[in-house]
């Protein structure tokens, strides 16, 4: 379900002061944030955000297509290594 | 056989039913340019006017995006979600299902035919 048109984007306030704030001093320095569910918004435009994934941060520089997604959304929370067979597993051992 | 919206050649079928071949038109679209066109929904489409289907070729070109142009813009979405580095755009390049379906088991129109992994115990070993 997409939510209600009557409410807005749902933006994190503290974030958005934060960027605001950058974007008068002219700071670049990335924004630290674990503000996940914070739906990008044009005034983001241009900024570099680093957005926590549960352990790191991911370094995420917001382009125009980016707007109207969520920051959580760039930011993967489980990494896939591959699925280690048997055979996989002779393999690394032989090249040990 | 009439032709409609290039190469789609809609048979000897009633018309709102004949159009559902193009590529982007179902049953409430096909309903739809019936009404438009003033066309009866009934009648076969090999019944159909010069007059009636150059209308409703008309009305395709105008109010819906069909066929080719339809299957670029559904891979140009595709393409910009793989672009932009969401978690989507990765699930589609990966060929898993995008909207949080489960993958443990199913997801096979996703994922394809099966690859069996040889020494992966079954669950009937496992009893």
């Amino acid at each position: 379900m997409t939510r209600s048109a009557k409410k807005g984007p749902f933006v994190n306030e503290k974030l958005f002061k934060k960027v605001q704030k950058a974007k008068e001093s002219g700071n670049r320095e990335p924004i630290k944030t674990w503000a996940r569910s914070c739906t990008v918004i044009p005034e983001f435009i241009g900024q570099t955000f680093m957005v926590h994934n549960g352990k790191t941060f991911h370094k995420i520089f917001i382009t125009e297509d980016m707007v109207g997604h969520k920051l959580g959304e760039f930011s993967p929370t489980r990494i896939f290594r591959g699925h280690g067979g048997i055979k996989k597993e002779e393999e690394t051992a032989a090249a040990e | 056989m009439p032709r409609i919206s290039g190469v789609d050649i809609p048979n000897e079928k009633p018309v709102r039913i004949s159009l559902k071949y193009i590529f982007g038109i179902g049953t409430t679209t096909a309903l739809e340019i019936c009404q438009k066109v003033g066309v009866d929904p009934q009648i076969k489409a090999n019944k159909l006017t010069e007059d009636q289907l150059s209308k409703i070729a008309a009305v395709l070109e105008s109010d819906y995006v069909v066929e080719g142009q339809l299957r670029r813009q559904i891979q140009q979405n595709i393409n910009r979600l793989k672009e932009i580095g969401t978690y989507r755009g990765y699930r589609h390049r990966r060929g898993l299902p995008v909207r949080g379906q489960r993958t443990k088991t199913n997801a096979r129109t996703r994922k394809g035919p099966r690859k069996t992994v040889a020494g992966k115990k079954s669950v009937k070993e496992m009893r």
